[in-house]
């Protein structure tokens, strides 16, 4: 019994990040139809400028790790807002009304971009790099059931980032707008919103989550690499997919959903572990089979 | 006048005696020899060791007057990964001017590339991986190994665990025939020495996550937990056995054996992790305090790290047989082909049937304070500390 309530803390902290992940995804669908492909990668920016944070703050002395972890998380959302807002303005807004095929992929495109250039011009970028543990290590056994502290905070603070983000868009002017936007836009240009700050802003928020999960990442593993975004990126798309691409809550529904389908295709499954994303993805196929829209829709009824 | 003279004639003598191992120099002909390895990536500080050595191999050759030839190292990143490995290995073989190879630490990347090199005829000597069917997997004249196989090493680990009274394993390895092969081999031998693994699972090499197979590992309580692959997959598994509380030994094989294994995890977690390696430490290698001393001179900004010695021994076969036999690549081939009791850093350099080098003992190493240590060396062996006992 002890062993199922690892398995779901596993579970839930794997589920944490891809929610979060998802979310992105499924903000910029909802607020302006586009599929940003770059996410990912815009992910591993944000775990690299976070790590950077860490780094030059033991450099300038600051050795206090609570001290690191709010520098790092700081830099990185803000860094990767600034950087979700310029891809939305520079690459996205002048291709709005181009075919959708060209957004998908400029933002491919762009995601390469990003991970080659990290790869290629941070400092010995190609090597994976050792993030500090900032976090509490301690643990608490119950027999076979480990807890750490660092994981219980983890899923914490991501689902107080998902919650944060429900009460943004559903109870401030900010979220009022976000939403009038993604429901329809010449509407909300007539209402007086503008339409080209909510886009900027939302790009900037899904993109300083995804930093948030970056960092995450980086605490959980302790690890952070060129390469990380692009199975991360694809996850959380799949996960936005399942859940209904365009619904906050099917983002977070399918997040745990993935992470859960991973962790049964890796246990449960007779057969080897190593087939556990082959199973995970088989699911998401079938799931999109059945229900084509995801399993939490967007009212589509309301869009046209 | 006199004097002007007298004083021009000398300047131009003294010029000329100057000028005379230039022009020698001038005069040799200029050989390439290609290297490939890892120089990127998690296992880049192994490569980068490895290619530093290669150069070092020719610098000194280089330096050397009765030297026929001036050797000049291409050198090229195969990044550990298969289509890398093959796209760097066809430009290298079909480079005329590239006489031999010495190539790859990455099994995966040598199987997917001994075709080519045997396609475009290029004599290849193998530095650093260790799966027995890069050589014995083919008929591949052009194919050798200086390094010994994963066969001797995971027959030594088996019966060295299971005489320390461990008596489970779970068996973690990457897909690729490197850990497939680990895989393989230490379960053929472990259960002939009365060890049992108790699961098996295969992960993939760019895995992030092992939560889900590490919980069923610690549900299933082994003596130890077994990792068939390479150091970035390592780091972690180990990271995360200890996020999950599993208290059993962690056991590697060559591929965990690198400074960056214990630069990534604390030392803490590094300590007591158990290895082994198809050669000694490279100071009681025969020719290891030379191989030191020249490297230190030659002022690399990097180790040599595990493999450099094999490295730095096939470069000098490779540059042996081009010196004897001239830059031809069949000649070359037929050389290596013929190569008995050939005298390297390493010991002796004999070539079976399949190019593979008869290689001496396997060490044990055993992570100590941050370092590998021989375990002969360590306060493991001493009984000073202890590995985990159950």
């Amino acid at each position: 019994m002890d062993l199922l309530g690892q398995y779901l803390v596993n579970g839930i902290m794997l589920g944490t990040i891809y929610a979060l992940v998802a979310v992105g995804f499924t903000l910029f669908f909802g607020v302006l139809d586009v599929i940003k492909f770059s996410h990912g990668d815009v992910l591993m920016v944000g775990a690299f400028a976070g790590f950077t944070a860490v780094v030059g703050a033991a450099w300038l002395g600051i050795t206090n790790p609570l001290a690191q972890l709010v520098a790092s998380v700081v830099f990185a959302v803000v860094g990767t807002a600034a950087l979700g807002a310029a891809i939305a303005k520079w690459l996205i807004l002048p291709l709005k009304n181009a075919p959708r095929l060209n957004i998908l992929l400029v933002t491919l495109m762009l995601g390469t971009a990003l991970r080659e250039v990290v790869r290629l011009f941070y400092p010995d970028g190609s090597n994976p790099k050792a993030f500090p543990a900032l976090l509490p290590t301690s643990a608490w056994n119950f027999g076979n059931f480990t807890l750490r502290a660092d994981s219980v905070l983890l899923v914490f603070a991501g689902l107080a980032v998902i919650v944060g983000l429900h009460v943004l868009i559903n109870r401030t002017r900010l979220g009022l707008a976000i939403r009038a936007v993604a429901q329809d836009e010449e509407t909300a240009r007539t209402m007086g919103i503008n339409y080209t700050l909510i886009v900027l802003v939302t790009f900037a928020l899904g993109s300083g989550i995804a930093a948030i999960a970056g960092v995450m990442n980086g605490l959980y593993y302790n690890e952070v690499n060129f390469g990380m975004g692009l199975l991360l990126g694809l996850i959380g798309f799949s996960a936005a997919i399942i859940g209904g691409l365009g619904n906050l809550y099917g983002a977070i529904l399918g997040g745990f959903l993935f992470a859960g389908l991973q962790m049964v295709g890796a246990v449960a499954l007779p057969f080897a572990s190593a087939y556990k994303d082959v199973f995970a993805f088989a699911v998401v196929i079938a799931v999109m089979a059945w229900k084509p829209t995801g399993l939490i829709p967007e009212r589509s009824s309301e869009r046209v | 006048m006199n004097t002007f003279l007298r004083f021009g004639a000398g300047a131009i003598v003294s010029a000329a005696l100057a000028a005379a191992p230039f022009g020698a120099a001038f005069a040799k002909e200029k050989v390439k020899i290609a290297f490939i390895g890892p120089l990127s990536g998690g296992n880049a500080s192994i490569g980068i060791g490895g290619r530093n050595s290669a150069e070092l191999a020719v610098k000194i050759r280089n330096a050397d007057p009765k030297a026929k030839y001036t050797y000049e190292l291409f050198s090229q990143d195969d990044e550990c990964k298969p289509n890398v490995g093959v796209q760097v290995a066809t430009k290298a073989a079909s480079d005329r001017k590239v006489v031999g190879a010495i190539a790859h630490y990455c099994s995966a990347v040598a199987m997917s590339t001994v075709d080519i090199y045997h396609k475009f005829g290029l004599p290849m000597i193998v530095w650093g991986a260790v799966l027995p069917d890069i050589t014995y997997g083919n008929d591949y004249p052009e194919i050798h190994r200086v390094i010994g196989t994963m066969i001797n090493q995971n027959h030594d680990a088996a019966a060295f665990m299971t005489k320390r009274g461990y008596k489970t394993w779970v068996i973690l390895h990457d897909t690729t025939d490197y850990g497939k092969g680990h895989d393989k081999y230490f379960n053929k031998f472990v259960t002939a020495n009365g060890g049992k693994v108790l699961a098996d699972f295969g992960v993939t090499s760019d895995q992030q996550d092992f939560t889900a197979e590490l919980t069923k590992a610690k549900e299933l309580n082994p003596d130890v937990i077994y990792f068939g692959g390479l150091t970035p997959l390592g780091v972690r598994i180990r990271q995360q056995m200890d996020k999950l509380g599993i208290s059993a030994q962690f056991q590697g094989t060559s591929g965990i054996i690198s400074k960056a294994f214990i630069s990534g995890l604390d030392a803490a977690l590094a300590e007591g992790t158990v290895a082994f390696l198809e050669s000694a430490p490279v100071e009681k290698l025969p020719g290891g305090q030379f191989f030191m001393d020249e490297y230190h001179k030659a002022k690399f900004d990097q180790g040599w790290d595990t493999c450099g010695p094999f490295s730095f021994s096939a470069t000098n076969l490779l540059l042996d047989a081009i010196e004897k036999v001239g830059p031809n690549r069949k000649k070359v081939t037929a050389y290596l082909g013929q190569v008995n009791n050939h005298d390297s850093i390493i010991g002796p350099i004999n070539f079976d049937d399949h190019g593979q080098n008869t290689v001496p003992a396997i060490t044990t190493y055993v992570v100590q304070d941050g370092v590998w240590l021989e375990w002969s060396d360590s306060e493991y062996a001493s009984g000073k500390r202890q590995l985990v006992t159950r």
